[in-house]
């Protein structure tokens, strides 16, 4: 856990852009294909996301380490379209209640490309992006309250601790006859048992923490930044690049004719 | 003012100050008096319940707010009451910000950022200090406490508890606070960590000349470093909360009957403990590790291109062989980081070795397999005892008889054993409350009789001793004492020197990590009876 979100070790390109700027490249993106299910607009911009892994630092077996759920569950997705979706065109397999056909087929692979799409930029932002610098961009960027980013930046830490702890509490209980074996029902009882004692766990670390950040100052009006968050030239680029694949996505969908506006989705 | 840093040394006055929690019928601290000089250096002790840390956490400006720390209830600031007056340079403490700095007692909560350097920043950058002046700040700050050879951006997640708390010593010196207050710093730490902290807080106060306030049980540790020990009593309307204040020699010869009475680890004193029986023959063996490597990772699932292949986690610690025997006491010690607690819990049947074998010999394994880590958890708590570092991971029930009663009810025994057990280790009282609530010394107590309530023949015990007063400590040696003649196996990771001395046996020694690894001869085996080479 801690390690995946650890950038040490990671000197690619885009690991030195400001977070802000990564993130609005990524909004881009994502707000563009979120409005039309089709394949081209799709596919187009997942070719120039893939293109873009090296720049990150990311290999594909890296992007397949940290993004397996997010593309299994867009495969999924598309699978699920290509049955339920109302049928259109010549039938290519008949199994009772599901069916697919050409049309929802193509409506499948066209939602199965979105989801990747859309997935793979964030995980490209998450593997450039130290959670710290993120948070400062944050703050001092965007102008978010810094109780808000820094309180959510320490808790995030926290989260490395609970898998250690939940790991430990595991045995611990095990040591006092609390088994993770027997029917479901006594296995959902051991583990509501221990996260019971996780959430006790956790509330104190999470006490002792806001005692340590108010012992140090943390939540006056004013404060200062001594990693101040700055914009580079590499910044423009990242924007127009982020820009650059939103509009050669919709520029090959309005061209190809396949641009579908979900909100006007033809049934 | 001894400074040249820019640090004004704070001064300390409580009239009549008093403090109870939410929630709680009596006040934590009443009616306390005192006054402390800028650049004092004051140790703080008293029993448990005296208001030691209550008012550390009120010094720091952090008391009443929801979270009272680690003694004390999350409370509600409106049920909270306060009395009479405590000022830091004559304003109270909330006003000024950053005048005082707390280190607390868990290493694990004291570091706020994932970045060596963000850490130590954060505390200046709250106080606002310009941003050109704060990265020199840090740099001297972490020299001060000798971590200035580590990079600015060292992941903290990879230091030790000693190196944490210095962290957290470096992020406090960073505000350039004229009052260091420091809750129980030491008392989850190594010997050697101890040293590493009580050396760092000397060398900070001797440049900056800032106002000491130190919390600890260990006074051996600390009776050099401060020129007053003010032992505080457990507050009442009548009585002063102060009981005894002056120089330390002065106060631990006058009140050192009082202070063992209230089992503050006095200069020189060694709790008297039962003595062991005089060694018989060799018990009978009970559990056998031979070539075992140890590691808490699980293994995992190689990807698609190495066929979906099982990968071993790299073991902390491997070629360990040794032997338990029923009636003898086995000790784990070695550095920080050498896989001791891991290396326990894989004979304590709670982890799956990496590479080697734990078995149970017949004796102790009965109509179950021989290997421990696949039994089931009745099985297991019926032959092997685990008592872990921290009480609370393994309280199960609300109520500390039904805690003790848990693993007997669940085994079909009776209560035979839990009525030896409530007496013997004074637990009686206690049986309707909820262990959460109970002190460390109590909790400490429970876990071991919980464990015990199973009958176990073999117990492990993880740092047992590790932040207990002696009184505590004194009980729990001369029982395991007791448990060890009575034919019980006692297999224990400590870095007590004195506690391993009472229970006798064997010492096994683990080499540090980095020398152990996977082609290095395995650990020491020292005194090696009953111990296989």
């Amino acid at each position: 856990m801690r390690d995946a979100l650890s950038l040490r070790g990671n000197h690619a390109l885009l690991t030195r852009a400001n977070p802000l700027a990564k993130f609005t490249a990524v909004t881009l993106i994502t707000l563009v294909l979120a409005l039309s299910i089709d394949w081209v607009s799709a596919s187009v911009a997942l070719a120039f996301e893939l293109l873009l892994l090296p720049l990150a630092g990311l290999t594909l077996a890296l992007l397949w380490q940290r993004g397996w759920p997010l593309i299994l569950a867009a495969a999924l997705g598309g699978w699920s379209t290509a049955i339920l979706a109302p049928d259109a065109g010549s039938v290519l397999l008949d199994a009772g209640i599901w069916s697919i056909s050409a049309g929802s087929l193509q409506l499948g692979i066209g939602f199965m490309l979105r989801g990747l799409a859309i997935a793979l930029p964030a995980v490209l932002l998450m593997s450039c992006t130290d959670p710290t610098d993120l948070a400062d961009a944050l703050a001092q960027n965007a102008k978010l309250p810094h109780r808000f980013v820094l309180g959510t930046l320490a808790a995030m830490r926290l989260v490395g601790i609970m898998a250690e702890q939940w790991q430990t509490i595991g045995m611990a209980r095990r040591a006092r006859g609390v088994g993770s074996s027997g029917n479901p029902y006594q296995r959902f009882r051991a583990a509501l048992g221990q996260s019971f004692g996780l959430l006790v766990q956790a509330i104190r670390s999470a006490s002792r923490l806001a005692v340590t950040m108010e012992a140090r100052g943390f939540g006056g009006a004013a404060r200062t930044w001594a990693r101040p968050s700055t914009y580079s030239g590499l910044d423009v680029w990242v924007l127009l690049g982020g820009l650059g694949i939103a509009a050669a996505a919709v520029a090959a969908a309005l061209g190809s004719g396949t641009w579908n506006l979900v909100f006007l989705a033809r049934q | 003012m001894r400074s040249s840093t820019g640090v004004r040394p704070a001064a300390v006055t409580a009239r009549g100050w008093g403090w109870r929690h939410a929630g709680r019928p009596r006040p934590a601290v009443s009616g306390l008096e005192l006054d402390i000089r800028p650049g004092e250096r004051v140790l703080l002790l008293g029993p448990s319940g005296a208001g030691k840390s209550t008012l550390l956490h009120a010094l720091a400006g952090v008391l009443g707010d929801g979270a009272a720390g680690a003694s004390g209830p999350a409370g509600d600031s409106e049920d909270s009451d306060e009395t009479g007056s405590l000022l830091i340079d004559g304003a109270p403490p909330r006003a000024h910000r950053g005048r005082a700095g707390l280190v607390q007692q868990d290493p694990e909560t004291q570091v706020v950022l994932s970045r060596l350097g963000d850490d130590v920043a954060f505390g200046a950058e709250n106080l606002a200090v310009p941003a050109a002046e704060i990265w020199p700040r840090v740099r001297e700050a972490l020299d001060d406490v000798g971590l200035g050879r580590l990079p600015l951006d060292h992941p903290t997640s990879a230091l030790s508890g000693g190196q944490k708390q210095r962290l957290a010593l470096a992020g406090i010196l960073a505000m350039r606070p004229g009052l260091l207050l420091l809750d129980e710093p030491t008392a989850n730490l190594d010997p050697a960590g101890v040293l590493e902290v009580r050396d760092a807080v000397g060398r900070c106060l001797d440049k900056t000349g800032a106002t000491l306030v130190v919390v600890e049980h260990r006074v051996g540790v600390w009776k050099d470093l401060v020129d007053r020990i003010v032992v505080l009593q457990p507050g009442s309307a009548t009585d002063s909360a102060v009981l005894i204040d002056g120089p330390p020699d002065r106060v631990l010869a006058e009140a050192r009957d009082m202070l063992i009475g209230a089992g503050v680890w006095v200069p020189g004193y060694v709790p008297a403990t039962r003595l062991r029986l005089p060694a018989r023959d060799a018990g009978q063996l009970l559990l056998a590790a031979d070539g075992l490597a140890v590691s808490r990772e699980r293994p995992r699932r190689a990807g698609l291109r190495d066929g979906f292949r099982t990968i071993a986690p790299r073991p902390v610690q491997s070629g360990v062989s040794v032997q338990v025997h029923a009636g003898e006491a086995l000790t784990i010690t070695g550095p920080n980081g050498a896989g001791k607690s891991t290396l326990a819990l894989t004979l304590a049947g709670l982890l799956r070795p990496v590479a080697g074998t734990v078995s149970a010999a017949p004796k102790l394994s009965g109509d179950a397999g021989t290997d421990p880590y696949r039994w089931k958890a009745q099985q297991l708590i019926a032959r092997i005892g685990t008592v872990f570092q921290e009480p609370e991971h393994q309280f199960v029930t609300g109520k500390v008889l039904d805690e003790l009663m848990f693993g007997p009810r669940h085994l079909g025994y009776g209560a035979d054993r839990v009525d030896e057990l409530l007496e013997r280790l004074r637990l009686s009282e206690l049986v309707e409350a909820n262990p959460y609530t109970l002190s460390g010394g109590e909790k400490r107590r429970l876990s071991v009789a919980t464990v015990l309530a199973a009958h176990p023949q073999v117990l492990v015990l993880d740092e047992p001793t590790f932040g207990q007063d002696a009184n505590t400590w004194a009980e729990l040696a001369s029982f395991l004492s007791e448990l060890l003649d009575a034919g019980t196996a006692v297999v224990s990771v400590t870095h007590d020197a004195e506690f391993s001395a009472v229970l006798g046996g064997t010492e096994l020694r683990l080499r540090p990590r980095e020398t152990a690894a996977a082609d290095a001869p395995g650990p020491d085996l020292e005194l090696p009876e009953g111990a296989s080479p």
